[in-house]
């Protein structure tokens, strides 16, 4: 085996193990270190992909800025342990209805990431046009792309973000009286 | 085996014991400056001028006993300080701090003068930067202490306030520069206008430096900026409970960021290792030169300036710093396009 599968088996892994763990335990701020954790493999994994622009973008985004906020949030409000929602018959997520949905979408989600894996296991690799060419480590191709090529997607993305951004806002403000 | 590979190698150790003989030169600067400044004048009894006082400061750390309140959080409460120290000499592997050498003809090909040469130098520091953070955060919760926790919640928010202007600013010279590796933005600024103005960036971006060096100042919460341990108010801030080595790992961080953020603008700003007078081969000589000056700005200012009110402080990073630094970055991107740099 070469340094490169060597490397992805254990960041996959580190990645994984990682992932379980911020669901598996109950202290907040510790999902929060195993989610950096997370990030952390995954922007490994983007070097071993040759593109170390996206893997710092990933730790300056992901697990600079964004968790962060996070921790600040968890920090501000100091719970040390989280809500054994569950156990409480009465919580609106234990309603039948909603346990129903949540048990429907799981088994949606087991079925699509089979379907996609079986899919990427057996279809030809489709090269990207522009950025396979000069190498997707080049800052500069990546910039042309975005802005050419991907626009469409790319603005798509902004847009979502920003209504993200307004809904949060609007579901934060206080009344005026 | 290969020379270069042994020079690679003697550079890691040679940078990482630099690093933490500067801290220790930057305590002494710090005491002297400090002393000086308020007519006094400072160590004097450990070592010729008292030289030998950090070392002296580090033994006493070395032999105090490793307290932890019973409460704490056991592994962040370890955790904290390692994370601190660690980020702190992880960004400067990427910084150049000379011209390539082959050491009088030593080598036969020329070495960089920096640990890892690599073509996203500035974004790496900057995300280095950005996981330092975590640090000084985890070591306010996990001491269960309340001015603790209120010191990592301040410095949390200081440092997402300021990391905008910062990577603003750093933006506008990469737009400058077209690049993203540091040697060649270093390399962008040889030569001279006129046949005597040094190329630097500095003097293309006058609004640009002072953004930089605001914003370095409050990421590595130094005075006037230092409120996550801000004494009046917080006893120490985050690192109240920590005793010992632990402590002096966050103290460690402090100088040893203090010294990359001045680096990084040295090599951003003031032209590396390029100057007049000196001989190419020199210009590590400049590369020193500039960065005690940074250096010893930054003390100036601790040592002149009281702290800002908090509010103030916020105030001044989002409704002041920022929206200039986007200023800036729209006037360099329009006088790049126009002027063709």
């Amino acid at each position: 085996m070469g340094f490169e599968t060597i490397g992805f088996y254990v960041l996959g892994a580190l990645a994984v193990a990682a992932s379980l763990g911020v669901i598996g335990q109950r202290n907040p701020i510790y999902s929060v270190m195993l989610l950096i954790g997370s990030f952390g493999a995954l922007a490994g994994l983007y070097i071993l992909l040759d593109s170390p622009f996206t893997a710092v973008t990933q730790i300056i985004v992901y697990a600079g800025a964004i968790m962060v906020l996070f921790l600040f949030v968890v920090m501000l409000l100091n719970v040390p342990r989280e809500d054994a929602a569950e156990w409480d018959r009465s919580h609106p997520l234990n309603r039948p209805g909603a346990r129903r949905l949540g048990a429907a979408l799981a088994v949606f989600l087991v079925l699509e990431l089979g379907w996609a894996v079986w899919h990427i296991s057996t279809r030809e690799a489709v090269a990207f046009k522009d950025i396979s060419s000069g190498g997707i480590s080049s800052v500069a191709a990546l910039g042309r792309s975005i802005f050419t090529d991907y626009a469409f997607q790319f603005e798509a993305t902004s847009i979502l973000i920003l209504a993200a951004m307004v809904g949060a806002v609007v579901l934060a403000r206080k009344e005026q009286e | 085996m290969d020379p270069v590979l042994i020079v690679q190698v003697a550079l890691v150790v040679v940078v990482f014991q630099a690093l933490l003989l500067s801290a220790a030169g930057m305590v002494w600067a710090e005491r002297k400056v400090s002393a000086r400044l308020q007519q006094r004048f400072g160590p004097t009894l450990t070592g010729p001028a008292g030289l030998l006082q950090p070392f002296a400061d580090v033994f006493k750390l070395f032999f105090k006993e490793e307290l932890k309140p019973k409460a704490a959080d056991s592994v962040l409460f370890y955790l904290a300080p390692i994370i601190s120290a660690t980020t702190a000499f992880l960004a400067f592997c990427v910084v150049p701090f000379g011209p390539p050498t082959t050491l009088f003809g030593l080598l036969d090909r020329p070495v960089m003068l920096t640990v890892a040469d690599v073509n996203v130098a500035v974004l790496v520091i900057f995300a280095v930067a950005s996981m330092g953070v975590y640090g000084i955060v985890l070591a306010g919760w996990s001491s269960n202490n309340k001015y603790s926790l209120l010191g990592g919640l301040r410095a949390s928010a200081q440092m997402i306030s300021y990391e905008l202007s910062y990577g603003m600013a750093l933006a506008a010279v990469l737009v400058l520069g077209n690049s993203l590796s540091l040697v060649e933005l270093v390399n962008a600024q040889s030569g001279y206008w006129f046949g005597f103005i040094p190329k630097w960036f500095v003097f293309l971006q006058p609004v640009g430096f002072f953004i930089f060096m605001t914003a370095g100042v409050a990421e590595t919460n130094r005075a006037p900026f230092d409120f996550p341990e801000a004494e009046q108010e917080l006893v120490a801030g985050y690192h109240t409970e920590y005793s010992s080595m632990s402590f002096a790992l966050f103290f460690l961080a402090e100088y040893v960021n203090m010294v990359t953020v001045s680096a990084v603008a040295t090599n951003l700003y003031l032209g590396g290792w390029h100057g007049p007078v000196l001989p190419p081969w020199l210009g590590i000589l400049w590369w020193f030169a500039k960065l005690s000056a940074l250096l010893f700005f930054y003390l100036w200012l601790r040592w002149t300036l009281p702290r800002y009110r908090y509010d103030t402080l916020m105030q001044f990073g989002w409704k002041f710093l920022l929206p200039l630094s986007v200023l800036n970055l729209l006037a360099t991107a329009a006088g790049v396009l126009y002027f063709g740099i």
